[in-house]
């Protein structure tokens, strides 16, 4: 591998170092899911995959949007498009813990000097009705990932158990390259003129969309995509029940996930109150519970 | 006497959940041993991160042979009992049976069954995997490919490896042989996971302890902790400051690590700008790290102690390093929040008043729900002015002032900063008050309305922060008692009972004088009185309880005639009573009254409740005693009647402490239950006269000794 391309000199590099490792574990690699998701665990690959009995190994990067999270590029660490690095394996392996030591070291985290740590973080996704058991993985005090045994996806309980990982990506190669500003990133690993930075690349999106976020989307065409992406996935659910089988899970849950995006965007705008927050979150959770129970009569979710 | 070691290794146990784990695993053990007859000599549990120890000396070899009797039918039952019996008892044959006879019962069959006892690794064998699968964690988890079938092990994360010996001090130790789910317990374990992962081979508890700590693992979590501190100290002392010291944070810290490193790090000075407790919080909260305060002045120096769990190759200087930029990310977060807070806020620049007040048109605006049935904050805060302003008089602050920061109260709960760092509600709404113009008092009250939070918390004395205080948990106690959400045995969602506690101290400990039914009126129509009242009695029990009062005498106070309604009245007449009867007088007096009331209970029970009361006939009175004691109860009830009613209890005790010669007098010489019907029953009046006249104070039946 080109210095270029060492995890400590390019946003770029820590993700190909990831990906060698990860595949080199006998995962798929996969591409990001191409629709707005708020983090990694939304992908089809995770979500869905995670239920039923079949084995299942994969890693991808995945684009991850959180509206709200936007500060019009003026803050050091908080971007409202981010990458996470995400590796599901089903069932965990009995070494996970030691694999991830393993990847960490890869990317140039040397255990003998820095102090990494597993420290108690329950995760919980409401709008997925997903829940599991584990840490956030700690490196010199700063957070770099997030360990989870899933318990129950889509409201049913995972048997087996997968183990997730999800790398904050930005947050790790700030940390590996030495970096205070997530915008000073070296994307690309060459220097001078040729050098490419995290926030040539993105920081008049961030500028963009934190308008769009906050102040310009259009609060009746989010509030009708949402109705009608919630009405569609309903829709799929029904055309593609075959009686035993399911034939549709796949379209139906992208409907989910739009829906779940349609959310944040409403309500990063401020349009949602308290009270309804919480209807809103479940009637998501209502269409990924009814998209996992679909999925379990399908091929790949072990009918 | 044999020794068991047993160990469950495991993923990384919470830290929160590690103590009592160890604990739930000793008492879960030791008693399964007891009830088989295994009694030890001494126990001990220990947890790290990733491990439960325990450590049980002085055990048996075997279990005590047992011998059971059972009893079967009488000689002479039908076929059917007689077989049952033999079934039961494991027996082939009745003639295997003895017969034993009973006066009562005849002759009946008995069955003696002995049971030698087991060799106790066969019991450990037996009880340990029972207890590993149904163990108490507050949350457990499945894992790997056993997961795939139901019923697989749970644990509090994935159970790695068992370690189980059993043995003599003077010979080597046996493996208890069993498994749990596929884990075969064994004589293995791991040291630190950095720093001496291989595996180490354990005999007994002496030499665990020692290979760990060879293998860099400390079990003890006291010795962690002392450790630690110690450490800290002396780090903080060599660079002339002081640690702020902080037991949650380190017990939670000695629960992440299995060896501690402590080392320092520190921040840029200009983040001291920001408020000291939030630069405290933003540091405990999210890095777990100790500050550091100047001895001299007690300001915050922007140094911290952070623990490491590894003795890192470079003397820590990446760690200190990456500690450093994370603490400077937050507190570079916190001094943005700092000053957004000062800002005006977007949308809400128009609102009359101040920067809070902003904050308040906000906070309205969002209609944020405080509890479903109870309207929203916004509702609540309307209420809790209006308490406020009618409670003040009462505690002697300016109404004016009350409803000001009754209303800005819960204002900080839309800033910025709260909403990052929760635990700094109410300081953060002080300080922006503070900064905003606000009268002291009204900004205080802002930060001490939440106050007392417990039982050793600080009580506010300025009127103002008493007031709304008040305010703030009457409103929270009735709402809740109107709507019927009451604690129930452990259960106490919305910490009623602390709410309950804070209105007590805060009562008491200010000396107010609050009448609580017209309170409880004022803060909601629902009418809760009595039943809330009985509450706060119950609360007002365990604090003066906690105080170390007797808790008959408050039940005596309670159960007597005088108002219930007024804390600090019933406190008064508890610490009076306590004094009175430490005194001579008082010791006989109650006595004499307890006589009294003894032979009333017994003379009622034949002649049916409430037979005796009403007044003597003087004309009835046959010995000079009794005349003598009517005429003193007379002339002390008026006095203690009075007394009571200008709440000096201690002349009234005084008052009765008169009658205590002619209470003697009377129970010496006069017969109670005199053979004349209508003497007994007049003097059983005489009685009854002298249980009320003491009931003015305190129900003495209820007063121990």
């Amino acid at each position: 591998m080109s210095d270029a391309l060492a995890p400590q000199r390019s946003f770029q590099g820590l993700i190909l170092t990831l990906h060698r490792f990860w595949a080199e574990q006998g995962c798929v690699m996969l591409q990001p899911y191409d629709m707005e998701v708020g983090a990694g665990t939304f992908h089809p690959a995770t979500t869905l995959r995670s239920l039923g009995p079949k084995p299942w190994k994969a890693a991808y990067v995945q684009p991850s949007r959180r509206p709200k999270d936007g500060r019009y590029g003026e803050n050091p660490n908080r971007l409202q498009h981010y990458y996470q690095y995400q590796v599901i394996l089903k069932p965990s392996p009995p070494d996970l813990q030691e694999l991830y030591l393993k990847s960490l070291r890869a990317i140039g985290i040397d255990q003998a000097l820095h102090d990494v740590r597993f420290v108690e973080d329950d995760w919980e996704s409401p709008t997925l009705g997903a829940w599991g058991l584990g840490w956030e993985c700690w490196c010199d005090g700063m957070e770099v990932s997030q360990f989870t045994y899933f318990q129950q996806v889509a409201g049913i309980e995972c048997s087996p158990v997968a183990g997730e990982l999800t790398y904050g990506l930005e947050r790790l190669a700030m940390y590996v390259q030495g970096v205070e500003n997530v915008y000073d990133l070296n994307f690309n690993g060459l220097e001078g003129a040729e050098k490419v930075t995290y926030g040539d690349v993105f920081l008049q999106a961030e500028q963009e969309y934190s308008r769009h976020n906050f102040e310009h989307a259009n609060v009746q065409t989010l509030f009708d995509h949402f109705k009608d992406a919630e009405a569609e996935c309903r829709s799929l659910l029904q055309k593609g029940d075959a009686g035993e089988k399911h034939l549709m899970v796949l379209p139906a849950y992208d409907q989910c996930i739009k829906a779940s995006h349609m959310f944040n965007l409403l309500d990063a705008r401020g349009v949602i109150s308290v009270t309804e927050r919480q209807s809103y979150i479940l009637r998501v959770r209502e269409l990924a519970k009814a998209c996992g129970e679909a999925w379990l009569r399908t091929e790949a979710g072990g009918a | 006497m044999p020794d068991l070691l047993l160990e469950l290794f495991c993923e990384e146990i919470p830290a929160r959940m590690q103590r009592k784990a160890a604990e739930d695993l000793k008492a879960l053990v030791t008693n399964a041993l007891v009830e088989r007859g295994c009694v030890y000599e001494g126990a001990k549990a220990f947890a790290t991160p990733r491990r439960l120890a325990l450590h049980v000396a002085g055990l048996p070899a075997k279990q005590p042979d047992l011998r059971e009797e059972k009893k079967g039918p009488r000689v002479g039952s039908p076929e059917g009992a007689v077989q049952g019996f033999l079934k039961s008892a494991g027996l082939s044959d009745i003639s295997q049976a003895t017969i034993q006879s009973d006066p009562k019962k005849g002759e009946f069959y008995v069955a003696v069954v002995e049971k030698p006892g087991r060799p106790v690794p066969e019991v450990l064998a037996e009880i340990v995997p029972e207890i590993v699968r149904n163990f108490p964690w507050p949350k457990s988890m499945r894992w790997g490919a056993a997961s795939a079938k139901p019923g697989s092990l749970r644990w509090v994360r994935p159970l790695q490896s068992i370690l189980c010996t059993f043995g003599p001090e003077t010979e080597t130790p046996d493996v208890v042989r069993f498994d749990v789910d596929g884990i075969v317990a064994s004589d293995v374990t791991r040291g630190h996971r950095f720093m001496a992962p291989d595996l180490i081979l354990v005999r007994r508890f002496d030499d665990y302890v020692t290979a760990l700590e060879r293998a860099k693992v400390v079990l003890d979590a006291d010795r962690r902790k002392d450790m630690i501190l110690a450490d800290a100290k002396t780090l903080a002392f060599a660079r002339g400051l002081e640690l702020v010291e902080d037991e949650g944070l380190l017990e939670e810290v000695a629960g992440l690590v299995e060896w501690p490193v402590v080392l320092t790090g520190s921040f840029d000075e200009s983040f001291l700008e920001i408020p000291a407790e939030v630069v405290r919080a933003t540091i405990r909260a999210n890095q777990k790290c100790f500050v550091l305060r100047d001895p001299a002045t007690g300001k915050l120096s922007n140094r911290f102690i952070l623990v490491a769990n590894i003795e890192a190759s470079d003397g820590g200087a990446q760690i200190v390093a990456g500690n450093e930029r994370v603490v400077r990310a937050r507190l570079s977060d916190a001094r943005h929040f700092w000053e957004l807070d000062r800002k005006p806020l977007p949308g809400f620049e128009h609102v009359p008043g101040t920067l809070l007040d902003q904050r308040l048109a906000k906070l309205r605006k969002l209609d944020i729900v405080f509890h479903e049935k109870l309207g929203t904050q916004g509702a609540r805060i309307d209420r809790i002015t209006a308490l406020a302003k009618e409670l003040a008089p009462l505690v002697g602050a300016d109404p004016a002032k009350a409803a000001r920061a009754a209303e800005l109260a819960k204002a900080d709960l839309v800033t910025e900063m709260v909403g990052e760092f929760p635990e700094v509600q109410g300081l953060m709404g002080r300080r922006y008050a503070e900064q905003q113009g606000e009268d002291a008092s009204v900004a205080a009250a802002i930060e001490d309305h939440y106050k007392p939070q417990g039982p050793s918390d600080r009580v506010p004395t300025d009127p103002v922060s008493v007031a709304v205080a008040l305010a703030d948990k009457l409103d929270t106690l009735v709402g809740f008692w109107a709507i019927d959400e009451k604690p129930t045995g452990s259960k106490d969602p919305f910490a009623l009972r602390r709410a309950a506690l804070g209105v007590v101290r805060l009562v008491l400990e200010n000396g107010l004088r609050l009448p609580l039914k017209p309170s409880f009126a004022a803060a909601n129509p629902a009418d809760v009185g009595a039943d809330l009242l009985a509450f706060f009695h119950d609360r007002l029990k365990v604090y003066l309880r906690d105080q170390g009062a007797r808790h008959d005498l408050i039940d005596a106070v309670l159960a007597s005639g005088g108002t219930q309604d007024d804390l600090l009245m019933i406190v008064r007449r508890v610490e009076a009573l306590g004094r009175f009867l430490d005194a001579e007088d008082g010791k006989n007096l109650l006595a004499g009254a307890k006589r009294a009331a003894n032979i009333l209970a017994i003379e009622e029970k034949k002649d049916g409740a409430g037979a005796f009361d009403g007044a003597p006939e003087a004309s009835a009175f046959v010995e000079a005693e009794e005349k003598a004691l009517a005429a003193a109860l007379v002339s002390a009830r008026g006095d203690a009647d009075a007394a009571v009613a200008r709440e000096d209890f201690e002349a009234a005790m005084g008052a009765l402490a008169k009658l205590r010669p002619v209470v003697d007098a009377f129970f010496d010489k006069v017969t109670v239950n005199a053979d004349d019907k209508t003497l007994r029953a007049n003097r059983l009046r005489l009685l009854s006269s002298l249980r009320e006249a003491t009931r003015a104070v305190a129900d003495f039946s209820k007063i121990q000794g």
